[in-house]
């Protein structure tokens, strides 16, 4: 997944979110926060878990609690794949 | 047996997911029109099951019920549950907006729950680890979310539980609501039954107990309840939810009324786990329970919608109870079972039958039991055979009878003021 560039990264992310917490793609941008979205703590261990599947990576807990908007998570991705 | 209480309590809304129809017209007019929704089973691969037939609700399309999100963290059984308790809510022209959310409980039956989520996880906790299970897993499968849900999604704050009581689930459902109506526990309560157990963990297990028909080559004529041929029942889902509220309650907001549910009476096999009581003993004394509660005699019973599993032991022994508690008038009375047509829906099938009862007593009909062929000797009462009957019904009693031993009748009887 290294060779993934930051739009791609972000287009797999928004897609997952889209599916997963029944937002339009155009409310999901880099600064949107996963609590604007009306994601619960259960919703964000899903979103986390598919995050990892999808890029092969693992997110510790410690470092899934930093991930409060999209672009974080995106950065997260782009540093640990 | 109950406290006095000055309640009655009347049924004033349907909502039906069925696998001869989404919606009480559409049932109503299959059942009476003989119709049967049983078919080769497609929601899974069957070729290795002893048993490939099965009443699938075909046009489910839950997005028409619940949003995405919602959808994503109910199993089927859930989305059923929800999507029945709101036909009814819109049949029985229920404004929740302008009632008291704390004057309106739910209680919901069902045999098994999320078994589809459960058979799903556990492939995933098999073939990716612990690690790999959703969050949504038991909030998914626990049996009581279907009854969680409703209130979710409709806002209702009153009592809300679900009673787990296998094929009785549904009818046991409608009955504590309606001794929590009669004793002021709440105006309204949405009551009922749903599930949806046509998954292949399930399936295998019917058919490892030898319960189900294996008609295959005819799914259609393979429920046949009280026929001699009869070779077991065939697995169906679905949901049935009432609107119940005490008669006070409709009165004061003009409700149209269905019915009114007039007894209740629940008694246990102690027996064995799956077979029943071989002189239907106590399924007997459930249905008196249920008459006495009514203060209604046996003579004065116009229909008996059967519990009529088409499996042996259910209808020879349902006939014997019956035979015990109605004496000559159990020659006289039309019994029918409608899962001739539906096929069995487990812990929703009791509500679906109270339904068919609300029905029969606010239009004179009395639907058949299909596939009636050969007379049984051990079975001869009159079933109904083939063809629905306009008779007057002033009271229909409703048997359901459940895997441990459960055995739950209620008595419906005609609305007269």
């Amino acid at each position: 997944m290294a060779d993934l560039n930051d739009q791609a990264i972000f287009e797999k992310v928004r897609s997952i979110i889209v599916e997963q917490l029944g937002v339009e793609e155009n409310a999901v941008a880099l600064e949107t926060s996963f609590e604007a979205m009306n994601a619960d703590s259960l919703d964000i261990v899903e979103l986390i878990m598919a995050l990892e599947e999808t890029f092969g990576i693992e997110i510790p807990d410690e470092a899934a609690e930093k991930l409060l908007t999209v672009g974080t998570a995106v950065e997260y991705i782009k540093a640990n794949s | 047996m109950l406290p006095e209480s000055k309640q009655r309590v009347v049924i004033t809304g349907l909502g039906v997911l069925s696998p001869v129809g989404i919606g009480k017209e559409a049932y109503w007019k299959a059942l009476l029109r003989g119709q049967s929704g049983i078919d080769r089973l497609t929601r899974f691969d069957s070729s290795l099951y002893d048993s490939k037939i099965a009443g699938e609700v075909k046009d489910f399309v839950p997005e028409q019920f619940l949003d995405r999100k919602e959808i994503r963290r109910t199993d089927r059984f859930a989305q059923f549950g929800v999507a029945a308790a709101k036909l009814a809510v819109g049949d029985a022209a229920l404004e929740l907006g302008e009632e008291d959310p704390e004057n309106i409980g739910v209680v919901i039956g069902s045999g098994i729950g999320g078994i589809e989520t459960l058979c799903e996880q556990h492939s995933v906790l098999l073939n990716k680890g612990p690690n790999r299970i959703s969050p949504f897993f038991i909030p998914m499968i626990i049996s009581n979310m279907a009854a969680g849900q409703i209130a979710i999604c409709l806002g209702p704050k009153g009592p809300n539980f679900t009673v787990v009581t296998a094929c009785a689930s549904g009818a046991n459902a409608i009955g504590e609501a309606y001794l929590m109506l009669r004793r002021g526990a709440a105006e309204v309560i949405l009551a009922g039954g749903t599930e949806t157990p046509i998954v292949p963990v399930a399936m295998a297990g019917f058919c490892s107990m030898k319960a189900m028909s294996t008609s295959n080559d005819e799914p259609q004529r393979a429920s046949r309840p009280f026929d001699k041929n009869r070779d077991g029942f065939v697995i169906s889902e679905g949901a049935g939810v009432l609107v119940l509220e005490t008669l006070g309650h409709a009165s004061a907001r003009g409700a149209r009324v269905y019915g009114e549910v007039a007894g209740y009476g629940c008694t246990a096999d102690g027996y064995h786990i799956s077979a029943p009581e071989p002189e239907g003993t106590e399924a007997a004394r459930a249905i008196r329970i249920a008459l006495e509660d009514a203060g209604i005699s046996p003579d004065r019973v116009d229909y008996i919608n059967a519990h009529g599993t088409s499996t042996e032991l259910n209808d020879k022994i349902e006939t014997m109870a019956i035979k015990k508690v109605f004496g000559d008038h159990a020659y006289k009375v039309p019994v029918s079972s409608i899962k001739s047509m539906i096929g069995h829906s487990l812990g929703a099938a009791g509500a679906l039958e109270a339904i068919a009862c609300a029905l029969s007593v606010s239009t004179d009909w009395v639907p058949p039991t299909i596939n009636y062929e050969q007379p049984d000797p051990e079975c001869d009462l009159d079933y109904v055979p083939n063809q629905a009957r306009q008779c007057p019904v002033r009271v229909a009693v409703s048997n359901s009878f459940g895997f441990g031993g459960h055995n739950a009748v209620l008595v419906i009887k005609k609305f007269e003021g």
